[in-house]
């Protein structure tokens, strides 16, 4: 059976220390900058607060992995470098990259930190990650959501390292790292600021009626009646109208959160070594009930128990759960 | 520190209002005392607000006969009760219940969380609402219960019945 | 000299349309290059394989140089085998849209595609170690990353290539919006996004037009338009401007842009040409300018 390691967000030093001492394996977190894909206001951590959270972790046994996962653009390159820099002199346990560039650089200049495959890769095939585990000794991919289990069962087979797989948090429909939804309307871009859907472009609009819009950049992304439970104003989580459907429609999603909980023992009977939670966004109190949830659930089931677990619906966007492409290849 | 709380840029009407102005200026020493207090403890907090100091906030606790205004500059820091119809324009407005915002304060709820279900309003500057989440969240410990603490035994007593009678719907 | 490519088509244009569009390239559109293949999705693929060889033919008979593109997205068996298979050509030249290729192609001489995400020139050195000879920049970049990238390559003795015509591809989705937005599935799909051959449009609920759909693609609403900023492109270092096929005269398109490149047309007399070319759709260069990707900078503005 495979380790099952839980792998939680931490989005501040607090976060870090809730996850923490919640019962994370491992944490992971990024710098103030387009050095990582939750470069959001107010987020993150600076190089000292960042020492004193691995200081904080390891003391307890718990692994800190750093997300360097963007695309610097040409130019720019060195402030990616550094912060790998900064990382391996702290003493991260791992990064997670998605541009080559990055990979490579790593690879040669911190060969003793191990290297982690971001989900911005997107590397969904054996092959594809084969390339990154030939060329950078990556150790673990991060896999895309849009894999059903018999499907991860197989390309575990067929690869060298580790797979880790989202088991709850925000349910990304696009392939990561191949996205540029947010830089057409906001010219922040995903790949190379950091950012999805930036606060700077949000706007909340209550209107007479109790229902309440909201805006990016000024184009309407969704309208929600007064009684209708809300979501990110995510472009891909937006209502819209097409030729066939002049009523409005999620072309895309609906608002609603990924939550593998049922699916745990499949998934890691199908070879998966570690459960990732998204949402380095999101607050303690998220990170605490969430973390404490799974953690309990992988304790249970490592010791041949059915899990029992707590029902996490009311963190989750629209409140509304799914498991996406896990479940059937219907979700496609 | 703005002390007067008292002072409307709007004149009311005669006879209205004047409960809310006398709760504002019940409230406004204990409010005083508290931001000082915070701001002193917690000086890191500033650092992600970034821009944002000098944003005016107006937290709206729909159930208590005033709002709070809040500007988070370490320099002039203000946070006042303020009657409704004398608010201040604000870069930002947070609304909800008041328990609610006190367990966002602390972190005993999750802002998204409330946000999904429309208990929590947000309106204005998203991104100026955004870093102070962010910057309160990276408070350890309960500000409700620093704030209750510097109040001694009775400040306690009514926290845990604020609590106790508050129930989640 | 600059060249002009013919991207790949996006859509899923039936098969008598996509015969006479290539007939008509090869006899009248100014363009060096062709790419040809199926990008998108697997499942299309089929209905193009058949006519491919008489396709490569004709160009190539046209004095057009060909290559085939690989798949964006590889993650079932048929995907896995169509990007071996495509790896393991001598001939004609193939461009990789997946690191799947690049796995299967090792250092045999490739071209990158657009999907590949070739943001600056650390990767693109790593890249061109291991065979690459050309490398296509993501559309979102802006012109100062665009100036760095092309300079590096170039040094490298790479070809450079940007998109400067069509709709950009802003996501690519493991589900089908297409058969989404007709109550299908990606399994069900019965190819309904043959009916739209500029792609499915999508609009705001209060009816401001955003984006495209085509297939698993969301794409811009607008075309992308870099004709006044070609001049620029070229003295950065850029060798090869992509023009990508839209339901349009794409031979009017080339027109334009080849007589902007070689001097013999004046710009805005080109640019009157390419946007009647065009019907009314809306154009763009947002990205080039560091803005949001759907606005059109004027060049007074633009400086």
């Amino acid at each position: 059976m495979s380790l099952a390691e839980l792998i939680c967000p931490a989005g501040t030093p607090a976060a870090l220390r809730t996850a923490v001492d919640a019962g994370a394996d491992a944490v992971y977190c990024g710098f103030q900058d387009a050095t990582n894909a939750r470069n959001f206001p107010g987020l993150n951590f600076t190089p000292a607060e960042l020492a004193e959270a691995v200081a904080y972790a390891h003391a307890r046994g718990t692994k800190v992995l750093l997300a360097l996962n963007t695309y610097p653009p040409a130019g720019k390159v060195d402030l990616w470098r550094q912060a790998a820099d900064t990382g391996a002199r702290l003493g991260v346990d791992a990064f997670i990259v998605a541009d080559m560039g990055v990979a490579d650089y790593i690879a040669r200049t911190h060969p003793g930190t191990r290297l982690h495959l971001s989900v911005q890769a997107a590397a969904s095939s054996p092959e594809a990650i084969r390339y990154y585990c030939a060329h950078f000794g990556v150790k673990r991919v991060v896999l895309p959501r849009i894999l059903t289990i018999p499907e991860i069962r197989q390309i575990r087979k067929e690869i060298p390292c580790e797979i880790e797989t989202f088991i709850f948090g925000n349910h990304g429909l696009m392939v990561e790292g191949r996205c540029s939804l947010t830089n057409y309307l906001t010219g922040q871009s995903t790949n190379m600021d950091g950012v999805c859907s930036p606060a700077s472009d949000v706007e909340y609009k209550r209107h007479e009626d109790g229902s309440m819009s909201s805006q990016l950049a000024g184009f309407t992304i969704d309208c929600f009646g007064a009684d209708e439970k809300a979501g990110y104003p995510t472009i891909c989580k937006g209502r819209y109208t097409a030729p066939h459907r002049p009523e409005g429609y999620y072309a895309f999603e609906e608002p609603i959160s990924l939550n593998l909980s049922k699916l745990l023992p499949e998934l890691i009977d199908a070879g998966v070594h570690a459960f990732k939670i998204e949402g380095r966004q999101r607050s303690k109190s998220y990170v605490r009930g969430v973390v404490t949830a799974f953690r309990k659930a992988v304790d249970d089931i490592r010791a041949g128990r059915p899990a029992d677990m707590a029902d996490l619906v009311a963190l989750t966007e629209g409140q509304k759960q799914t498991q996406g492409a896990f479940e059937t290849k219907k979700w496609r | 520190m703005t002390l007067n709380a008292t002072v409307s840029q709007k004149s009311p009407l005669p006879g209205r209002g004047i409960a809310e102005r006398l709760a504002c200026a019940v409230v406004q020493p204990v409010l005083s005392r508290v931001v000082r207090r915070i701001a002193s403890r917690h000086s890191s907090l500033f650092a992600r607000l970034g821009p944002h100091q000098s944003t005016d906030f107006l937290i709206d606790p729909i159930e208590l006969p005033f709002a709070l205004h809040l500007r988070p500059d370490p320099q002039d820091l203000v946070l006042r009760a303020v009657p409704r119809d004398a608010a201040p324009r604000a870069g930002a407005t947070i609304r909800g219940r008041f328990m609610l915002l006190l367990e966002l304060i602390d972190s005993e709820e999750d802002g998204d969380a409330a946000f999904f279900s429309r208990d929590l309003e947000v309106s204005g500057d998203t991104e100026a609402v955004v870093r102070l989440r962010n910057a309160l969240d990276d408070v350890d410990g309960s500000i409700a219960e620093e704030t209750a603490a510097m109040f001694g035994r009775p400040g306690r007593a009514i926290l845990s019945r604020l609590r106790r009678s508050y129930i989640p719907s | 000299m600059t060249k002009l490519t013919l991207g790949p088509i996006a859509y899923h244009w039936p098969a008598e349309m996509r015969r006479d569009f290539y007939t008509r390239i090869a006899d009248e559109a100014p363009v060096d290059e062709v790419y040809l293949g199926e990008v998108i999705c697997s499942k299309r693929a089929p209905f193009q394989e058949a006519d491919l060889p008489a396709t490569i033919e004709r160009l190539e008979r046209a004095g057009k140089t060909v290559i085939l593109s690989s798949l964006a997205e590889v993650m079932l068996t048929r995907e896995r085998k169509a990007t071996a298979d495509l790896a393991a050509l001598e001939a004609p030249e193939i461009e990789i849209n997946n690191a799947a290729g690049l796995f299967a192609r090792g250092k045999r001489p490739h071209r990158i595609g657009p999907f590949m995400n070739a943001y600056n020139e650390v990767t693109i050195a790593w890249m061109a170690s291991q065979g690459a000879t050309h490398v296509s920049l993501p559309a979102e970049m802006p012109a100062p990353a665009i100036a760095a990238a092309a300079g590096a390559a170039r040094d490298l003795g790479l070809g450079v290539e940007v998109q400067v015509f069509g709709r950009a591809s802003l996501a690519v989705s493991a589900r089908c919006y297409h058969a989404r937005a007709h109550g299908r599935t990606k399994d069900n799909c019965q190819f309904v996004c043959e009916n739209d051959d500029d792609g499915m449009p999508l609009r705001t609920t209060d009816n401001r037009p955003i984006l495209r759909v085509n297939g698993i693609q969301t794409q811009s609403e607008s075309y992308v338009d870099l004709l006044p900023e070609t001049a620029r492109l070229i003295e950065v270092g850029v060798t090869h401007l992509r023009l990508m096929p839209q339901a349009a005269d794409m031979v009017a398109v080339a027109s334009a842009f080849r007589g902007v490149v070689d001097g013999t047309h004046d710009l805005l007399e080109a640019e009157a040409g390419l946007h009647q070319a065009c019907g009314g759709n809306s154009f763009s260069n947002g990205f080039y300018h560091g803005e949001a990707g759907y606005r059109r900078i004027s060049r007074a503005a633009a400086g």
